[in-house]
C-alpha cells in the first residue's frame, strides 16, 4: 500500500473523532443523570467537560484541514475528511445540549420535585440512544445503522412536540407551575437537538461511505 | 583526525596525478603535430618564395623552379573528389542513420568498414582499372575517383553517428505533424546533425589530401600547366614524392617547402570550413 | 472545426504483448478528457494509436475501429500521414526542431508540406502562436531565435502551437506538463481551457489534481484495461469501481 502515511494520518483523525465522540456522549449521561438523580454534582462535571470539548473541536479541525491542504485526498478518503469537519460541529453542539440540559437541571433543584406529565427519562434515553449509534455507525462505518438513527429522528420529534402541548395544558391548568415547566420544556428542546445533531452525524456517515448526500430527508 | 586528513590528501594527490596523465596524453598527440611543423618550417621555409607559387618546375639546374601547377592540379582532383565523395557518403550515412535496418544495415556498414581498410594503392589501381584504361589516358578526374571512394566511407560512417546522436523525439515530432520521412530527414535532422556531419567531411578531406599512393595511377602528374580535368595532372603530394627520391638538393628544397605548403593549405581549409559552418546561428546541438 | 473520437474494441499489441484490451469509448468535441493510470497501463499507446504513431514501433499491431469525425483512422479513404494531421499531438518532454527558428518551427508542419504562400504562413504562425499564448514573448524575434533557446515552458507552448497550426481536429496531449515547473504547467491548463474552444483534447497525465482541474470526463486505464470512464468529479468523489477508488486513494499505483 502506498501513501502509507498518509492512511495513517487519516486513522488517527478517525480516533480523535471518536474520543471526543465520547467525551459528548458522556456529557449528554452525565446532565441526564443529574437529573434523574437529582444529584448537582454531576452537572458540575457536565459544565468542567466543555472546554475539552470545545479544544478538540479545534484540533480535529485544524488536523483536517491540514490534510485537505498537503495531501489531496480523493474519493471516499475526502468524503470522510468532510465528513470528519462537519461531525465536530455537531458534537461540539452536542456539548452545548448536555451543558443547557445541566444548567437547566441546576434550576430545578432549587425547587422541589414536581410531576409533570413529561416522560422526559424515555425522551433522554431514545436522544441518547440515537447518539451512541450514530458514533458506532461512525466507528464502524456502517450506514445501515447510520439508517436506523435517521428514522429514529422522527419519533423523538414527535416526543418533543407531545412535551410541548402537555406542559401547554398543565400550565394554563396550574401557572405556579410556570418556572419548573419552562426548565422542563427547555430541556426537551435540547433533547431534541441532540437528537438532531445525532441525526447530521448519521447522515454524515451515509455520505462517507455511500457518497450519497441524503440530508434533508432525500434517501437514496 | 588524521586518518581523515590522510585521506583528502590521498584524494588530491590522486586528482592531480589523473589530471597530470592526461595532459600528458593530449601533449603527446600535439607534440608529433609541433614538431612535424617546426621541422618543416625549418627545412622547406628556406625555399619559399614568390617563384615558388608562381612558376612552373624548371629542369634541374636551372633555378626558379616552383610548384604553382601543383598547387592548382591538388585543388582540382580534392575538388572533383569532394564533389563526387560527399554527397555519396552523406547519402550512405544518411541510408545507414534513418533508413537501413536489420542485415542491410549490417552488411552496409560492414562494406564501408572495409572499404576504410583497404589499401590506398589498390583503391588507386581500380581507378586505374575503372577510369585510366577505358580513357587511354591519365586524368585528374580518375585521380578525383580513387580519393572519392576512400572519402566516401569515412563521410558515411561519421555522418551516421551524427544523425543518431539527432534525438528520436526530433523525427517523431516531425512524424507527428505528417511531414513525410524524407523531407524530415533532409529538412529537420540533416541540419540538426550538421555540425557531426561536417566533422566528418574535414575528417575525410585532410585524409585524402595527402595521399600519393592513388594518384600515381591515375592523376599521374604533370609538368606543365593543366586545367583540363581530363588529362594528367600534378599533385602536390606527387611532385613531393618524386622530388625527394630525386638525388638533386633544389630540388629536395622544393620538396620540404612543397610539404610544408600542403600540411599549410590544410590546416587553412580546415580552418575557414569551421569558421562558415559555425556562424549559422540555427546550428543543431552536438 | 473539433471532432469527436469513437473508440470500438481497440486492441494493441507489441509483437506478442498485448497492450490495450478492447477499448470501447467516445468522446465528445470541444471537450477536454483525461486518461489517468499507473505506469504502463496503456494510456500512450492507446493515444498513440488514434493518431497511428503506435504502428511506427517495431512489431506493433493494432486491431478494432477508431473514427476522428466521420473517418475511419485506420480505413482505406485516409493515409496514416493524413490522420496525423487532423490529430496533432504534443509530446511530454518538448520536441522543437533545433535548427529552425521560432517561425519556421511552427509553419513546419505547412512549409514542409508544400504551403509557399508567404502571407498565408505569416497569418498562421501569427494565429498558432496567440493560440498558444506564446506570441507576446516572442514576436519580435520570430526569424531570429531557434526553437531550442526557450525555456522549457516556452518550447511546449511552441510545440502546442507547431501541432495547431496545421488546423487537427483533435489534439492528444501525453503528459504535456510533467517536464515543466509549476507555473509552466499552470499556464498550460489555461491554455486546454482556451484550445477546448475550438480542439477536442484528450490528455494523458500522471497528475490527478490536473485531471481534475482540466478534464470534463476522465477514464482510468489499467493493464490496458478500460475501468472506469465518468465525469471527472464523479470519479473523484464517488467513483463506481473499488480499483479506480484504490488508485486515486493511493492505495496502490
Amino acid at each position: 500500500m502506498t501513501r502509507t502515511r498518509f492512511h495513517q494520518e487519516l486513522q488517527h483523525l478517525r480516533e480523535r473523532l471518536m474520543t471526543m465522540g465520547g467525551m459528548a456522549e458522556l456529557a449528554v449521561e452525565l446532565a441526564i443523570r443529574a437529573y434523574t438523580q437529582r444529584d448537582a454534582s454531576y452537572c458540575e462535571l457536565v459544565l468542567d467537560g466543555e472546554s475539552a470539548i470545545n479544544s478538540a473541536e479545534r484540533q480535529i479541525d485544524e488536523l483536517a484541514l491540514d490534510l485537505l491542504a498537503m495531501q489531496q485526498p480523493m474519493a471516499v478518503d475526502l468524503r470522510l475528511i468532510l465528513a470528519i469537519s462537519k461531525c465536530t460541529a455537531d458534537l461540539e453542539r452536542i456539548g452545548d445540549q448536555a451543558v443547557n440540559i445541566a444548567q437547566r437541571v441546576e434550576d430545578l433543584l432549587g425547587s422541589p420535585p414536581v410531576d409533570l406529565p413529561v416522560d422526559l427519562l424515555r425522551m433522554a434515553t431514545l436522544a441518547r440512544n440515537m447518539l451512541r449509534r450514530g458514533l458506532n455507525a461512525f466507528a464502524r462505518a456502517d450506514s445501515n445503522e447510520a439508517e436506523a438513527v435517521l428514522v429514529l429522528d422522527d419519533e423523538l420529534d414527535e416526543m418533543n412536540r407531545d412535551a410541548f402541548k402537555a406542559i401547554e395544558r398543565a400550565v394554563a391548568s396550574r401557572p405556579a407551575l410556570a418556572k419548573v415547566a419552562l426548565d422542563v420544556l427547555i430541556i426537551a428542546r435540547n433533547l431534541e437537538r441532540i437528537g438532531d445533531h445525532a441525526t447530521n452525524i448519521a447522515e454524515d456517515v451515509i455520505f462517507w461511505v455511500r457518497g450519497a448526500d441524503v440530508r434533508h430527508h432525500a434517501i437514496t | 583526525m588524521r586518518k581523515r586528513s590522510w585521506n583528502s590528501i590521498h584524494r588530491t594527490a590522486a586528482n592531480f596525478a589523473a589530471l597530470f596523465f592526461v595532459a600528458l596524453a593530449a601533449a603527446l598527440v600535439l607534440a608529433p603535430l609541433l614538431a612535424i611543423f617546426g621541422y618543416l618550417i625549418y627545412r622547406g621555409a628556406g625555399a619559399l618564395s614568390w617563384s615558388f607559387f608562381t612558376h612552373l618546375p624548371q629542369p634541374v639546374g636551372e633555378l626558379g623552379g616552383g610548384m604553382a601547377n601543383t598547387i592548382v592540379g591538388s585543388a582540382m582532383i580534392l575538388g572533383i573528389a569532394s564533389l563526387m565523395g560527399v554527397p555519396v557518403g552523406i547519402g550512405a550515412g544518411i541510408y545507414l542513420s534513418e533508413f537501413a535496418r536489420g542485415k542491410a544495415r549490417e552488411l552496409t556498414r560492414f562494406a564501408a568498414d572495409v572499404l576504410n581498410g583497404v589499401p590506398s594503392i589498390i583503391i588507386g589501381l581500380t581507378a586505374y582499372a575503372l577510369a585510366v584504361l577505358p580513357e587511354h589516358h591519365f586524368s585528374a578526374f580518375s585521380g578525383g575517383i580513387a580519393l572519392a571512394i576512400m572519402m566516401i566511407p569515412i563521410i558515411a560512417r561519421t555522418a551516421e553517428e551524427a544523425l543518431g546522436l539527432v534525438p528520436s523525439s526530433i523525427r517523431e515530432g516531425a512524424k507527428a505533424l505528417g511531414i513525410l520521412d524524407w523531407k524530415s530527414t533532409l529538412c529537420i535532422v540533416l541540419p540538426a546533425a550538421r555540425s557531426g556531419i561536417i566533422a566528418g567531411v574535414m575528417l575525410a578531406f585532410a585524409r585524402v589530401a595527402g595521399e600519393t599512393a592513388p594518384l600515381l595511377f591515375t592523376a599521374f602528374g604533370n609538368q606543365f600547366w593543366n586545367l583540363n580535368p581530363n588529362q594528367p595532372t600534378a599533385a602536390l603530394p606527387l611532385q613531393i614524392f618524386v622530388y625527394a627520391i630525386s638525388p638533386y638538393d633544389d630540388w629536395h628544397r622544393q620538396a620540404w617547402a612543397g610539404a610544408l605548403v600542403l600540411i599549410a593549405l590544410i590546416v587553412v581549409t580546415l580552418f575557414v570550413v569551421r569558421l562558415a559552418a559555425a556562424r549559422n546561428p540555427m546550428r543543431g546541438s552536438a | 472545426m473539433a471532432a469527436g473520437i469513437d473508440v470500438k474494441d481497440l486492441n494493441a499489441w507489441f509483437g506478442s504483448r498485448q497492450a490495450l484490451r478492447g477499448i470501447n469509448m467516445t468522446f465528445p468535441p470541444n471537450q477536454a478528457t483525461a486518461i489517468i493510470g499507473p505506469s504502463g497501463c496503456g494510456k500512450s499507446t492507446f493515444v498513440r494509436c488514434i493518431n497511428r504513431m503506435h504502428e511506427t514501433a517495431s512489431g506493433a499491431t493494432v486491431q478494432g475501429r477508431i473514427r476522428v469525425g466521420d473517418v475511419d483512422v485506420y480505413g482505406p479513404e485516409i493515409s496514416a500521414v493524413e490522420i496525423r494531421r487532423r490529430a496533432g499531438m504534443v509530446f511530454q518532454k518538448p520536441n522543437p526542431f533545433p535548427t529552425l527558428s521560432i517561425y519556421d518551427n511552427v509553419a513546419a508542419g505547412l512549409k514542409l508540406n508544400g504551403v509557399r504562400n508567404r502571407r498565408m504562413l505569416d497569418e498562421v504562425v501569427e494565429r498558432s502562436l496567440k493560440g498558444a499564448a506564446l506570441w507576446d514573448e516572442v514576436k519580435d524575434d520570430l526569424r531570429k531565435r531557434s526553437g531550442s533557446s526557450l525555456s522549457g515552458g516556452q518550447q511546449q507552448r511552441l510545440c502546442i502551437a507547431r501541432a495547431i497550426a496545421v488546423e487537427p481536429e483533435v489534439l492528444l496531449m501525453d503528459e504535456p506538463a510533467s517536464a515543466l515547473d509549476p507555473i509552466s504547467t499552470a499556464k498550460i491548463e489555461d491554455l486546454i481551457f482556451e484550445l477546448k474552444r475550438t480542439y477536442t483534447v484528450i490528455i494523458v497525465t500522471h497528475n490527478m489534481q490536473q485531471a481534475a482541474r482540466v478534464a470534463e470526463s476522465t477514464a482510468f486505464f489499467l493493464m490496458g484495461e478500460l475501468v472506469e470512464f465518468s465525469k471527472t468529479e464523479q470519479l473523484f468523489t464517488n467513483p463506481r469501481n473499488k480499483q479506480t477508488e484504490d488508485y486515486i486513494t493511493g492505495r496502490f499505483g
